[in-house]
């Protein structure tokens, strides 16, 4: 028996498969070269799902549909509503590029695209380890084409390649670790599940030996060091609007996974994992900083960064649960989700600009193409160098907050080994911020090598600035932003 | 709307219109436009003064709203008699700044306008923010401008300078920030300053804090030992900036510990005086010392500015209301004086392109009217009576000698290296016979010099002759501090 309500706490996810199934077919009649048509369709596709998602979470209520299959929470749909907006962004600022390297023959850009979203919204919601691991290998496996999208090309091949092979492994781990934790608990539901770890009658060992496989996978997701060596290759070889496509809107995804999983389903074992999730975080702010230093692609620097930048998010849900204590759980993730989405959307900027810069046969991605940006274009370079400022964590930049929010959550767990860890993320933002200095010091204090005026479409341009100026003005105000993480996470964790 | 936040936000406002309608097409425009914003911006805190009451050591001028809701963060403004003269001084020094970037910037124009006027904005925030989140914004915030400006109009070296500056100072402010996560965390959830001033806290916890927020102000003061990074950036910047950072931003860090450190953790900041002591009175004789046998101008006057902060962190560790108050009356006083000594170098700058000592000689015989004004700094920098630059140290040795003799002693011989290497250097540059083709052709200041420097002669004879305005706004702020650091706090 499927009862009403469930239809309706996928209702979103069903428009978002209909149209995607429509724009396949729509596209096959579409003879403008730059698909004008299949990304107004997509665009309204995706923009209409954001704001149903958008609605879902301001009616704030928790559906649990399907026998439990699905979840509609607020956390749930608030993330996915973001990475709805993000996909659509990057979508905006990729089509100009795409069309100019031949990828924009077919439609595929957009239905991955959508497809991909899909398995991100799948993921979002599920309750289920196998529904989430659905929405996974959904996501991942339109990624992987996407990567290769540009298929004359060897590094892109290359990275898609790689993509796969590793991330196949990742989703072996995960699903490995995943069906110990199934053996041990007799079940796939993640409320059960929890109920069987909680009751204490499990065998710790069992539990653990799984925990570190499930670990390992989403690791792997998130792009954390040791699992992170795919992650400059692929944000490096994929053409730059594939990157952005797989550097902003699945780290929601990967979030609200690692939320799943790991909260809602396995919070008895936060002293275990809780461990893991620390030697991850050290590793990857030291090797991610660290690295990034000594890269000239800025790419790659940005994927160096990312890591590292991953690495505080862990850093916040490593500071839920202190000595048994769940109380300063809503802190500690709420923080970590307002990292995550501040992260993404200063990445769909400083990518924005990546590619407005880059033009047919020229790629733009060598720190030194930005050399005198400022000189060609003030708006440009200020909003580059407002996303470098933010993500090297100045105020009043939104990413300040962030890592704010990360740190109050690390000093308030209280003890010794939280501060410590602390003053670590904070030494390592300080490191951080010299090669993101770096690239505002190749565009204000360097001369252009080419006094080429930089020109974009009108919506890029638009979307553009006003990325830019979210992330300005939500460093002034970053209090609606909090608020609602923090709501989102409570109600999460109420139930 | 306050009158603090008008004047923490006319200038911000004002720069963010230059960033987006100015073009080096219309300079000219650009210029005045930054010129009305600077004296707008300058006017605006006057009522802060004539308003401003002196027989309470209360926050004036309050603002109080919500601004982050889930830390508690407030939107938190007010001034004492601490940090009345600052907000003024700030909004001062930016008008002469924009006077004299007028016809030495020629490329981007309407940024590096819009860099200083936003600049000035947001250290008034600073000056004026009760709330430990909202100062570190400001804090901050500062950076951002400071460093665009080295590196973008800096000299030859400027990209080294500009990271220098910049990584330096966050390095401090960073452990600073970690601090004050504490400190909400201690008081239960609050980043109010006044809160925090009344916390009580174990002897550890205050040891810590201390050296938390010793991290962030030193550096920027900045104390010997971390001082080397002024000198470097000093040298490369533009003369504005340089002035900026001599007059304003270093006394960020100075106010820090007023604020910070010393209420928040008295019983530290007493056990840790003789240390403070010890480094400020290394500052005023051994960089002193260092200052003499510079070649470069500009460094000369940065590491005389070391010492002179030297006085002003002596002054307020020794705990005595002449001290303190000699301390702050020192960094209004070099705040005109410094900013003055840089705008000097920047006239001669501007003209033969050099700031070694060497390449002038005899400057008075082709351009006396400037060598006039030179002179009258130069004299407030060793601190001649009448000048502003007398009545801080001549405070802060007195206070000094209360506490202890051999202390003030070994300040007051400081005077005597701070004559030697102004006077040195003014006889080199301006004195004697004119040695080189270079200082032959000089002309003399024009109108626009001419104002920029009267505007801080005026300020600087006026403060000399007759003090007591800046003092008497003080008195009852630093006796109620004095009051307040000298109650321990342990728990």
């Amino acid at each position: 028996m499927i009862d009403k309500l469930s239809w309706i706490a996928v209702y979103p996810e069903i428009v978002l498969l209909f149209m995607a199934c429509l724009i396949l077919l729509v596209d096959l009649f579409v003879r403008n070269p730059r698909r004008t048509s299949t990304y107004v369709l997509t665009l309204l596709t995706l923009g209409l799902v954001a704001l149903l998602n958008g609605l879902y979470a301001v009616g704030g209520q928790t559906i649990y549909a399907f026998g439990n299959m699905v979840v509609s929470d607020a956390m749930g749909n608030w993330l996915k509503s973001f990475a709805a907006i993000a996909v659509m962004v990057a979508l905006v600022y990729g089509r100009p590029y795409a069309a100019d390297r031949d990828m924009l023959r077919g439609g595929e850009l957009f239905t991955l695209s959508m497809l991909a979203y899909l398995g991100m919204s799948v993921m979002i919601s599920g309750n289920n380890f196998l529904v989430i691991y659905l929405g996974l290998e959904l996501l991942t496996l339109s990624s992987y084409a996407l990567v290769a999208l540009r298929r004359d090309h060897a590094a892109a091949t290359e990275a898609a390649m790689k993509y796969f092979v590793l991330g196949a492994m990742a989703s072996g781990f995960l699903l490995y670790g995943l069906s110990m934790i199934y053996g041990a608990t007799g079940s796939l539901d993640i409320n059960t599940v929890f109920k069987a770890v909680a009751s204490g009658q499990i065998k710790h060992q069992v539990l653990v030996f799984g925990l570190v496989f499930v670990v390992a996978g989403l690791a792997f997701k998130l792009g954390v060091v040791p699992f992170h060596m795919w992650v400059p290759d692929v944000y490096h070889g994929a053409p730059t609007a594939v990157t952005l496509l797989v550097a902003s809107a699945p780290k929601l995804a990967a979030f609200a996974m690692v939320i799943r999983l790991l909260v809602e389903g396995l919070l008895p074992l936060a002293f275990d994992w809780q461990q893991m999730l620390g030697v991850l975080a050290v590793a990857s702010l030291l090797v991610g900083n660290l690295a990034a230093i000594a890269q000239t692609n800025l790419k790659r620097m940005l994927a160096f960064s990312t890591i590292a930048q991953m690495g505080f998010v862990l850093l916040g849900l490593l500071a839920g649960v202190v000595n048994g204590n769940v109380l300063s759980a809503p802190n500690a993730y709420s923080s970590a989700m307002f990292y995550v989405v501040t992260y993404v959307l200063t990445t769909l900027a400083t990518f924005g600009v990546i590619m407005l810069l880059a033009r047919e046969g020229f790629e733009s991605e060598e720190i030194t193409d930005f050399a005198g940006l400022n000189q060609r274009s003030p708006l440009y370079a200020g909003v580059m160098a407002i996303c470098m400022f933010s993500l090297a964590g100045i105020p009043p930049l939104v990413g300040f907050y962030a890592k704010l929010a990360v740190l109050q959550a690390l000093v308030a767990a209280g003890d010794m080994a939280h501060i410590a860890l602390a003053v670590f993320a904070v030494m390592m933002s300080l490191i951080g911020a010299f090669y993101y200095l770096r690239v505002v010091k190749v565009m204000y204090f360097d001369s252009p090598i080419t006094a080429a005026t930089v020109t974009a479409p009108m919506d890029v341009r638009a979307v553009l600035s006003i990325n830019g100026a979210m992330v300005l003005i939500l460093g002034i105000v970053p209090g609606g932003l909090m608020a609602l993480c923090a709501d989102a996470i409570v109600q999460m964790l109420k139930t | 709307m306050g009158l603090l936040s008008l004047a923490i936000w006319t200038p911000i406002a004002f720069g963010v219109v230059l960033l987006a309608l100015g073009r080096d097409e219309q300079a000219g425009v650009v210029r005045w436009l930054a010129l009305v914003g600077a004296v707008v911006s300058f006017l605006v805190t006057l009522p802060l003064y004539s308003g401003f009451r002196i027989d309470t050591a209360a926050m004036q001028f309050v603002e109080k709203g919500m601004w982050i809701e889930r830390f508690n963060v407030n939107y938190h403004l007010g001034v004492d008699g601490i940090s009345l003269w600052f907000v003024l001084l700030t909004a001062f020094i930016n008008v002469v700044v924009v006077i004299a970037g007028w016809e030495a910037i020629t490329r981007r124009v309407n940024q590096y306008m819009a860099a200083f006027l936003i600049l000035s904005g947001l250290m008034i925030g600073v000056f004026s923010a009760l709330d430990g989140m909202l100062f570190y914004v400001f804090f901050e915030a500062t950076l951002i401008p400071m460093y665009l400006i080295i590196g973008i109009w800096g000299g030859p070296n400027k990209i080294y300078a500009a990271f220098k500056f910049f990584l330096y100072t966050l390095l401090g402010s960073l452990l600073m920030l970690v601090a004050l996560v504490f400190l909400y965390t201690k008081s239960g959830g609050s980043f109010d300053l006044m809160t925090w001033h009344k916390l009580p806290l174990s002897a550890t916890a205050q040891t810590l804090l201390f050296f938390s927020f010793f991290a962030a102000f030193a550096v920027k003061v900045p104390m010997w030992p971390v001082h080397t990074w002024l000198p470097d950036v000093h040298v490369e910047a533009p003369t504005g900036g340089s002035a900026v950072l001599a007059a304003i931003m270093l006394k960020l860090g100075a106010y820090g510990f007023l604020r910070f450190s010393m209420p928040i953790a008295p019983d530290a900041s007493r056990e840790w005086a003789w240390l403070m002591i010890a480094l400020s009175l290394i500052a005023v004789v051994y960089v002193g010392l260092v200052a003499m046998v510079q070649k470069d101008m500009k460094k000369l006057v940065a590491y005389s500015s070391v010492a002179h902060m030297g006085f002003v962190t002596l002054g307020f560790f020794i705990f005595n209301s002449i001290g303190v108050s000699g301390g702050l009356v020192q960094m209004i006083a070099h705040g005109f004086v410094s900013g003055a000594m840089f705008l000097c170098i920047g006239v001669l700058y501007d003209r033969v392109h050099s700031r070694e000592i060497a390449s002038y000689g005899g400057v008075v015989n082709t351009m006396p009217k400037f060598t006039a004004f030179a002179l009258l700094f130069a004299m407030a920098n060793c601190g001649l009576p009448g000048t502003a630059g007398f009545v801080g140290e001549w405070m802060v040795i007195l206070g000094a000698v209360k506490y202890n003799f051999w202390i003030g002693f070994a300040a007051a011989t400081a005077l005597i290296f701070g004559a030697a290497y102004t006077l040195w250097m003014f006889k080199r540059v301006y004195l004697g016979p004119v040695t080189n083709d270079h200082v032959r052709e000089l002309t003399d200041i024009n109108a626009r010099e001419f104002l920029m420097l009267a505007l801080l002669a005026v300020a600087v004879l006026y403060m000399g002759i007759y003090p007591k305005p800046f003092t008497d706004v003080m008195d009852v702020s630093v006796n109620e501090f004095l009051k307040h650091v000298a109650l321990s706090k342990l728990n």
